[in-house]
């Protein structure tokens, strides 16, 4: 599905990259959905080619398939946008090695530039550097813990270790709560309960 | 990708007993999925094996590009034969009950995890990628079944001899992931992978103190039990592959 990675061109630059990426980067104000009418897709090639502003913000739209309240621009999915001659080339990372919705979330980003007219789209994977939570930004977080995804906590480098980070229940708020088991519904998340409000709930795995 | 260059073959080898340990113990561990004695178990099991199908991936995509005569992953999973395959042994032997998946689980983790932290240093910056990316979930797998081990273990009478049965059963099997070889020794000498002995070292002294914790006794005396990393396998391979391979061999090339 993902095509091997052959060469580099010139990496157009994240407005999301680094600490907190899909944070703020990952603001869908005033952005039209993948869905809706696009009023005059934009040529693909030459002067007029979609910026990798524009490229960003249209992947922000694009849902992760098995949570569907964040992108997969918040969760740090997509790691570079980048033309390569009349193709546009976009590189992801897998969450999980094996997580079922790699394949999925590689047709959907293709799809979705598909819509706004772009014909021309490879998906490439890059396995380095591995994934990591950190990369989830504060207003993905947020979106998380609306849903009813307790949201990492902790760091990334507290995967592993015996001790339980601190995890606080997304319902009630309060941090008396506990892990039922390390895995959950998927990959990247464990089962945990509350022991005030009495609640299961999904933990999205520190990793 | 590449002509007429010759191919690295204990590279080759390298990624081979990497992704051949990973898909065989899937392919055991992903058996249990709907059979665990609890809800919780089944859905660790199964996610377990799912990370280790997608490092099997990485790894024998890679052992395809280095071989460089065109097989993809799925090709090398479904279309060799027990002999070429490089898995050790302890992968491949049965789940029995419970005690005996968790043990296997436990003793392939607790070289794996080191091992795949040593892999993170390679020359090959290939190697060193997928190591950094698995790294991070055998680490997790490591802690589940450490905990398990101890739990257990140090349990009730009947979950204890349950479990020093699997281990002593299982152990003998264990040497073989830390026993060098000619390919081990070159892959160390270019520093493409770390020192089997070391590795070996450092995982028996992490064994003895989680097994004193669980109570249990590792039967050291015991011979190693090896071969599978050269393609001598036990009879239950055969068997794993008829399962596993049956579709593509019946209907070469089906896809879906």
């Amino acid at each position: 599905m993902v095509r091997a990675e052959k060469r580099n061109s010139t990496l157009l630059p994240s407005p999301a990259c680094g600490r907190g990426a899909g944070g703020e980067g990952a603001s869908t104000k005033g952005i039209p959905r993948a869905d809706a009418p696009s009023p005059s897709p934009l040529p693909q090639a030459g002067e007029g080619r979609a910026s990798a502003d524009q490229i960003w913000s249209w992947l922000a739209d694009v849902p992760d398939p098995e949570i569907p309240v964040v992108s997969v621009v918040d969760l740090g999915i997509v790691r570079a946008v980048e033309w390569e001659g009349d193709d546009l080339v976009v590189t992801l990372t897998p969450t999980y090695s094996g997580c079922p919705a790699t394949a999925v979330i590689a047709f959907d980003v293709a799809e979705a530039l598909r819509r706004r007219g772009i014909n021309s789209v490879r998906t490439k994977s890059r396995l380095s550097p591995a994934w990591t939570t950190d990369w989830i930004g504060e207003t993905a977080r947020e979106k998380l813990k609306a849903y009813g995804i307790a949201p990492p906590a902790g760091g990334a480098r507290c995967v592993g270790d015996l001790k339980n980070p601190i995890v606080e229940c997304p319902r009630c708020g309060s941090t008396a709560t506990e892990q039922v088991s390390r895995f959950g519904s998927t990959p990247c998340k464990a089962s945990w309960r509350c022991r005030d409000c009495l609640e299961p709930f999904d933990y999205f795995k520190s990793f | 990708m590449t002509t007429a260059i010759k191919t690295d073959t204990a590279l080759f080898d390298l990624a081979l007993r990497m992704g051949d340990n990973a898909l065989i113990l899937a392919q055991r561990v992903g058996a249990w999925c709907g059979h665990a004695p609890a809800l919780e178990e089944d859905i660790a099991l199964a996610n377990v094996a799912l990370d280790l199908i997608g490092q099997a991936k990485m790894w024998l995509s890679l052992a395809g590009e280095i071989e460089g005569k065109g097989r993809s992953a799925d090709d090398l999973a479904f279309l060799r034969d027990a002999r070429q395959y490089r898995n050790a042994l302890l992968v491949e032997q049965p789940n029995g009950d419970f005690a005996h998946t968790l043990m296997r689980q436990f003793l392939f983790d607790a070289w794996h995890h080191p091992m795949l932290v040593a892999l993170k240093s390679s020359a090959d910056k290939r190697v060193a990628d997928i190591a950094g990316k698995a790294e991070k979930e055998a680490r997790y797998h490591l802690e589940r079944s450490e905990d398990l081990i101890i739990r257990l273990g140090d349990g009730t009478e009947e979950s204890r001899q349950r479990m020093q049965t699997a281990l002593g059963a299982l152990y003998p099997f264990a040497g073989e992931l830390s026993a060098a070889d000619a390919v081990d020794a070159d892959l160390a000498a270019r520093k493409i992978a770390p020192d089997l002995g070391d590795i070996g070292k450092g995982c028996a002294a992490y064994l003895k103190g989680v097994f004193a914790d669980a109570t249990l006794n590792a039967p050291e005396s015991a011979a190693v039990r090896k071969g599978g990393k050269q393609g001598l396998h036990s009879e239950h391979l055969g068997y794993i592959l008829a399962d596993m391979q049956f579709l593509q061999r019946a209907y070469p090339g089906a896809t879906w």
